[in-house]
């Protein structure tokens, strides 16, 4: 199972790279692996708006299940990846590049809580 | 190429001829000249005579696979076999032909379906111990929301619904109750399960903790088929927190005549009549999911109801502050009729008898799979259990094996629910079957188990003997083909 060196990552796999005050999100490897093909991607809310950590920020729709991705951390919403619109199995193919969301973050400690690789590891053999 | 009803009819070739006289058409009858079409050659329908009508629905029924063909384990959704006799008592010209605003003129000429959905509303009151219920919801979600609805009634009486605006589900709860709270305006709460699969107590009691919860939902026993063994304690925390308990009865083929919702604590419960009370269902209907509620909340159930004075059954609405109609008039009485001859044809010792025999059934299966199937949650079940696809080798997932089954000639398990477990199959074999149909299924099991060891090609590529191959789900998902005309037309780009 991929999981980059580079990355953040939290117990409902998802993964996170910080780039200075915003936070860019997505599915891990073994998440795309568990859902299967993703056919969609979508009920983002709306651009601008408050997301609060543990909330949901994407709802994923695969030919086995529904799940629903939660933001990484709170803050301004600030873009969704619209190539998922038309193009959900990116997902399944570069799940560290086909990012969902990217937040500004307002509390800088809650990235404190984010799983090293090594922690997320041991989290998918626990 | 798919021939329909209509590419076999052709001018001429119709079987039945139409009235053409003035005492037998149109104005003949009674009905006002403007309401006629006019136009005689109008109406599209096909021409094709008697026999070939009976052999295109024949054709299409045997693509079709039923509780009529076999086995259909599909947990969850209790596929018992629905009796005949229903049928026939159903379609009797005193059922079938009465109009439900017949009661209102002259309640005298209906008495006879007014008798039948005035006792069956106080059957299932005293199967699970509420006091009232309404037959109006259509189906199973159809009655969570009206449930909720009821729930949040009572809420407002006390000026709290502000205040109690969140609802409890269980990580393992049906999909429809989260769904079902969030459109009757509620905030959802998921709890994890425990360790043995049933609900967390601690996990409940943090919930439940800042005091803003209205309720909770809960099936028992639940989709893991295992009974809330702490049910009593966990209704009564909910209901010490000022909250209201919603029993989903879509598993209540694992305990009816048995034990009630109601001396569990529970205050407003559903049941499915299409499941538990052998109508058919299937196909998206029709079903009937009636509500019940316990004393001081029955006024926030819909109406029409029932009435029964001085020996005579007749329609009254509710008083006070009830939430409205549901349904057009009494639901679907049909269905409700045929539940209504299911439970007098067994009475009551009949259904404890019949609940027994689905849990025996399930629990024979559960163990003789033991080293054919993983069951993570190895509790006694009631009327089903899930296992797991977790141990099979060569990359075979419960996808593989729930197409497989089609191909031995069974109708596949609930499959990749709950998600709790891993590849989830969840079985449900119901008190239908005998021990020889529970054994047919258990070789197809076990020969799937040795294929996927030996010939895993074989599974990969199931179905190969049904109508449809294997689908390409992603393709099925995204770009949907619906209409014969829309299927011509890939055909035709496909050359």
């Amino acid at each position: 199972m991929n999981i980059p060196d580079s990355l953040k990552y939290t117990k409902t796999h998802e993964w996170a790279r910080i780039e200075g005050d915003v936070l860019v999100m997505g599915i891990t490897d073994h998440a795309q692996h568990e859902l299967t093909d993703i056919v969609y991607v979508d009920d983002f809310p709306d651009i601008g708006s408050r997301v609060q950590k543990g909330r949901t920020v994407a709802v994923i729709e695969s030919v086995k299940a529904v799940a629903e991705v939660f933001a990484v951390v709170s803050g301004e919403l600030l873009a969704i990846n619209a190539a998922l619109e038309d193009s959900p199995e990116l997902l399944n193919k570069e799940p560290y590049d086909a990012w969902i969301a990217k937040i500004k973050i307002s509390n800088l400690e809650e990235i404190e809580d984010l799983l090293s690789p090594d922690a997320y590891k041991k989290e998918l053999t626990a | 190429m798919i021939e329909t009803i209509f590419d076999k009819g052709k001018a001429g070739r119709n079987a039945t001829s139409f009235p053409s006289d003035a005492a037998t058409s149109g104005t003949g009858l009674g009905i006002p000249a403007e309401l006629l079409r006019g136009d005689q050659d109008g109406l599209d329908i096909p021409d094709v005579p008697e026999v070939e009508i009976v052999r295109h629905y024949v054709e299409l029924s045997r693509k079709n696979y039923g509780i009529d063909n076999g086995i259909y384990p599909l947990g969850s959704c209790t596929m018992k076999y629905n009796p005949k006799v229903h049928e026939s008592i159903a379609s009797m010209p005193g059922f079938c032909q009465v109009h439900p605003l017949q009661a209102l003129q002259s309640a005298a000429s209906s008495q006879g379906i007014l008798r039948v959905l005035h006792e069956m509303a106080s059957i299932l009151a005293s199967l699970t111990g509420m006091s009232a219920f309404t037959l109006q919801p259509a189906a199973g979600a159809h009655g969570e929301f009206t449930g909720l609805l009821a729930v949040k009634r009572a809420m407002m009486q006390k000026g709290l619904e502000k205040e109690k605006n969140k609802i409890i589900v269980p990580d393992t709860s049906h999909g429809t109750n989260p769904a079902s709270a969030a459109a009757c305006n509620f905030e959802v709460i998921e709890i994890e399960s425990d360790e043995y699969g049933l609900v967390d107590v601690e996990a409940l009691k943090k919930a439940l903790a800042p005091g803003d919860v209205a309720g909770i939902m809960l099936t028992n026993p639940n989709t893991l088929g295992l009974f809330e063994e702490r049910i009593l304690e966990i209704t009564g925390l909910v209901h010490e927190a000022g909250g209201l308990c919603y029993y989903d009865g879509a598993n209540l083929n694992g305990l009816c005549g048995l034990c009630r919702p109601g001396d569990m604590g529970f205050d407003v419960v559903h049941v499915n009549l299409h499941k538990t009370f052998a109508t058919p269902h299937g196909g998206g209907g029709p079903g009937a999911g009636p509500v019940g509620a316990k004393e001081g909340l029955e006024e926030f159930l819909p109406g029409p109801r029932i009435s029964m004075e001085h020996g005579e059954y007749g329609i009254a609405m509710p008083e006070g502050d009830w939430p409205g109609s549901i349904k057009a008039f009494h639901g679907n009485i049909g269905v409700i009729l045929r539940a209504y001859c299911y439970v007098k044809a067994l009475g009551v010792e009949g259904l404890r008898k019949s609940t027994r025999c689905a849990v025996l059934n399930a629990n024979y299966l559960k163990a003789q799979l033991k080293g054919t199937m993983r069951v993570p949650y190895e509790k006694r079940c009631y009327h089903e259990f899930v296992g797991s696809d977790e141990g099979f080798p060569n990359g075979v997932t419960t996808d593989d094996i729930a197409k497989r089954m089609l191909d031995l000639g069974v109708h596949s398990p609930t499959i990749y629910f709950p998600l709790v477990v891993h590849g989830a199959l969840m079985i449900e074999p119901t008190e239908t079957e005998s021990r020889s149909r529970l054994d047919g299924l258990l070789s197809v099991m076990k020969r799937i188990r040795a294929e996927a060891e030996n010939d895993p090609a074989t599974v990969k590529k199931a179905p190969v003997t049904t109508p449809v191959k294997r689908l390409d789900q992603v393709r099925a998902a995204r770009s949907p083909v619906l209409t014969v005309s829309a299927l011509r037309d890939m055909d035709e780009k496909r050359g």
